[in-house]
């Protein structure tokens, strides 16, 4: 490999490049098809967001204003369905997609072709889950868990919405088989396992979680498919079945996966960083040990959704230990990244800025959640907003900051342009000003006794529920200066050089800005990587 | 392109564009719709038949292009070694899904139907609920769901049809076995020989299978409907019937190919790659024999 070093140079960006729509719907470019992950997330994202909007809307006041309560039903459980399967999860795929080829100094993924597929499932599973909203009985209103009974009791929309879910998850297991494949497989010589940047490592252990459980959701949802129409008794008592039987299956799935939307981001962060304290990462391979740590610990954990549900004493107190023991590895991702800051010369860029709100705010969301592990605590905020406000800590100032900071870390190496960062910077500080408007209130709200999923309330909650809603309406509009700002960048952007943030370290900065559009045609050489592997 | 002057070796692989990815997206599409539109007593249940037709096409165009392209020459070590962990993570994920079904039957079997039954705290179950029931596995629930006219049913004994069922798998899998180093050592004959050995078997067990269900279904009052044994016995069985017939499917497609001459001693990853599902169903009944049917 020594022998090519010249292959810097080799990186033409023309050859072979379709035209056309055949460019994206045949693609097997890694790039085009990341492209078109993040392009499908943004407009899930804006979907999601409206139906979220309208929750908060109907809930601006006590009383009964906008919608009736069986639609207000359907947005609380298709909201969550599209902001988790159609918003964060391909957004990560989009990003792994993007850089993962370019971190580790492959061309592309390992199964190009797979990629297509797996990326072209989902329109097609969102038009089966969209599809709900206009069929009679409509959208499904039993919250995305689909608790049966009450799941069963839905409409014509019940079939879309398994069917949905069973294309999501094969789209999320093949995805995921791919990445597992590309990083096992396509790793330029010299990059060992333990020279890979966080944000690759982070996603090997997802993609492990996605294929481990993904399948565990389809096979409940199976079963809830044939206790509807094939007269199996899963989860019905009469027949010997269990309906908390479903809650444990689901459950299993269900905690991996909100594992699955965090742990790239911690590896985002661990990338941002670095970059602008100027320092290397603090802790490496404790950061790797911790995220495989926590892949692990993820599958044991699950039945702290279900305190209140019912189950022997000695499982609670598993569940709980087991719960607050991943507050360990977590607090050495704290620790590494305060560490790393720690005599650093900081400067805060706009992807930076996003880092450090994800520092302070997702672990708020990590402190709810320890109270919510305690299981008496837990007796008292189990489906109340406290939850509410828990997981949207984690998700949003958690895992979609870290993809937005993602974006702007990494848009001037994918279209070779520079975004403006002055207006970047107001996009932060709105959303990060009106992220806790939204969300902090509903800690009191929850405290108080205010249950999640319902469309009125009694007066006393009146003044909180006032206050995250008009938090609601200026995040959400915030939102629409990302696309604006990309949009910006893309048509009439400075052009950014190849090392777009000065002290970034990684192989993706040794490309050409825009990166060719196949990435490395040939490894890497080993000066390369070893310039590029110094975190 | 600037790299020709790269050694071949060093250059990575990558695919042309393909349009069998976004057929495969339709056709799963349609008959997805199809079942909806069924299950819902809709117009256009028949989408799904065209959309199964295209799924197959899709699968033969798919297959036909990366053998074409694999017996040209046109990969490296590399994209062979890219099908094997694929092929290994595939596996993997349907070991899930099935890990699902029986962790539904261990949950029902050990925690649900002795809760019914009033066990430990559960006392309230007994004294107010279902005074009557008896928690004994195999059943229906207290409420006797399916079964024959007065709720009762028969299960099938392991040491039957069962019990030669797997017999029949397993000789099927020291069959695929021998077909491999057959493979591997050139003898052409004796590998078309086992590998025949090997769908035929499979084809036996399907058929075993059919022909107890049938019994199932219309003497022992066993039905799907069946209450929690059943559901379970027969998503279990039905969802490896349904493999060992995909795998069957695959059994006898490289063994056209060994009759067309593919596969040398050192590249058959196809073959592998359908030898390593063999056995995975394999592995599944023997877990299906012992916990479904014997204990
Ligand atoms: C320090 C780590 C964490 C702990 C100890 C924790 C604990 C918990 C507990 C006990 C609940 C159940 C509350 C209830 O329903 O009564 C819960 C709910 C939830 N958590 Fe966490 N959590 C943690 C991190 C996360 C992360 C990182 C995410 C996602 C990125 C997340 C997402 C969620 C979601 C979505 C729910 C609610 C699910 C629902 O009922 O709809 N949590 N968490
Ligand atoms: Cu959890």
């Amino acid at each position: 490999m020594a022998t090519h070093a010249h292959t810097d140079a080799v990186h033409d960006d023309h050859d072979h490049k379709p035209h056309g729509w055949r460019r994206w719907v045949f693609s097997t470019n890694h790039k085009d098809i990341g492209t078109m992950y993040l392009v499908f997330a943004c407009t899930m994202f804006f979907v999601g967001g409206t139906m979220a909007l309208i929750i908060r809307a109907e809930l601006f006041e006590p009383g009964l204003q906008f919608v009736d309560p069986q639609f207000f039903n359907s947005m609380t459980a298709m909201h969550a369905l599209v902001m988790i399967f159609g918003a964060i999860m391909p957004a990560w795929v989009g990003l792994a997609n993007w850089l993962i080829p370019m971190q580790i100094g492959a061309p592309d993924m390992a199964l190009p072709r797979l990629n297509n597929l797996s990326f072209w499932i989902l329109p097609f599973a969102f038009m089966l889950l969209l599809g709900t909203l206009f069929v009679p009985g409509g959208a499904p209103a039993g919250g995305w868990t689909m608790y049966p009974p009450l799941a069963l009791q839905a409409g014509d929309s019940f079939p879309m919405m398994i069917f949905a879910i069973h294309l999501m998850g094969a789209s999320s297991i093949l995805g995921a088989i791919n990445v597992v494949v590309t990083v096992m497989n396509m790793r330029a010589p010299g990059m060992n396992l333990l020279k890979m940047p966080l944000f690759v490592w982070t996603w090997l252990i997802t993609a492990y979680l996605l294929v481990a459980v993904m399948p565990v959701l389809a096979g409940a949802v199976t079963m809830l498919l044939t206790d509807h129409y094939f007269g199996t008794s899963f989860f019905a008592a009469s027949g010997g079945g269990d309906p908390v039987m479903f809650q444990h299956i689901f459950w299993f799935f269900g905690h991996p996966e909100v594992y699955i939307m965090i742990l790239p981001a911690f590896g985002v962060v661990s990338e941002i960083i670095p970059t602008f304290s100027r320092k290397p990462l603090f802790g490496y391979e404790s950061m790797v040990y911790a995220t495989a740590a926590i892949g692990f610990l993820s599958f044991i954990v699950w039945a702290h959704h279900m305190f209140t549900v019912g189950m022997p004493l000695a499982g609670q107190l598993f569940f709980m230990l087991a719960t607050m023991l991943i507050s360990v590895p977590t607090g050495v991702k704290i620790f590494n990244w305060c560490a790393t800051m720690t005599r650093g010369s900081l400067t805060f860029e706009p992807p930076m800025l996003f880092a450090l709100a994800f520092l302070f705010l997702f672990t708020i969301g990590g402190f709810s959640g320890l109270m919510l592990a305690i299981v008496p605590a837990d007796f008292q905020y189990q489906d109340s907003y406290f939850v509410v406000a828990h997981f949207h800590y984690v998700l949003v100032p958690g895992s979609l900051f870290a993809i937005v900071g993602a974006v702007y870390y990494w848009l001037p190496k994918w279209v070779g342009r520079m975004y403006d960062q002055k207006l970047a910077k107001v996009h932060f500080w709105l959303s990060a000003i009106f992220v806790n408007v939204l969300f902090f209130p509903q800690h009191f709200l929850g405290l108080a006794g205010m249950p999640r999923r319902i469309p009125d309330y009694a007066t006393q909650f009146a003044d909180w529920n006032m206050v995250s809603s008009i938090g609601a309406f200026g995040f959400g509009f915030s939102q629409l200066l990302l696309p604006y700002i990309i949009i910006k960048c893309v048509k009439s952007g400075a052009p950014a050089p190849a090392r777009a943030w000065d002290s970034a370290h990684g192989l993706e900065w040794e490309l050409p800005s825009p990166a060719p559009f196949h990435s490395w045609e040939t490894p890497p050489s080993a000066a390369v990587i070893a310039r590029g592997a110094e975190h | 392109m600037a790299t020709a002057h790269a050694p071949a070796a060093d250059k990575y692989y990558v695919p042309h564009g393909s349009h069998w990815p976004i057929v495969g997206s339709v056709s799963l599409f349609l008959v997805m719709a199809g079942a909806v539109a069924f299950l819902n007593d809709w117009a256009g249940g028949w989408a799904f038949i065209p959309g199964a037709l295209l799924l197959a096409t899709m699968f033969f165009g798919w297959f036909h292009d990366v053998i074409g392209e694999s017996r040209s020459g046109a990969y490296n070590h590399q994209v062979d070694r890219s099908f094997r962990m694929g092929m290994m993570w595939f596996i993997f994920s349907e070991v899930m899904f099935f890990a699902a079904f029986f962790g539904a039957l261990f949950y029902a079997r050990s925690l649900a139907v002795p809760w019914i039954g009033g066990e430990g705290v559960k006392v309230f179950n007994k004294l107010l609920l279902w005074p009557n029931y008896d928690p004994a596995w195999p059943t229906n629930g207290p409420a006797r769901i399916g079964g024959h006219e007065d709720g009762t049913f028969q299960i099938i004994p392991a040491f039957g049809l069962p019990a030669l069922n797997t017999a029949i798998l397993l000789t099927s899998g020291v069959t695929i076995t021998i077909a491999h180093h057959a493979l591997q050592a050139g003898k052409r004959t004796q590998l078309k020989i086992f590998l025949a050995a090997t769908f035929v078997l499979g084809f036996l067990f399907v058929g075993l299978q059919a022909e107890e269900y049938a019994h199932a279904y219309k003497e022992l009052g066993l039905r799907l409907s069946t209450g929690i044994y059943g559901s379970t016995f027969f998503m279990l069985t039905g969802f490896h019937g349904l493999h060992v017939t995909i795998g069957a499917i695959m059994l006898v497609i490289i063994w056209l190919r060994t009759l067309k001459g593919h596969f040398t001693p050192n590249n058959h990853f196809a073959f592998e790659g359908v030898a390593w599902y063999w056995h995975f169903v394999d592995v599944v009944w023997l877990g299906l024999f012992i916990f479904v049917y014997w204990i």
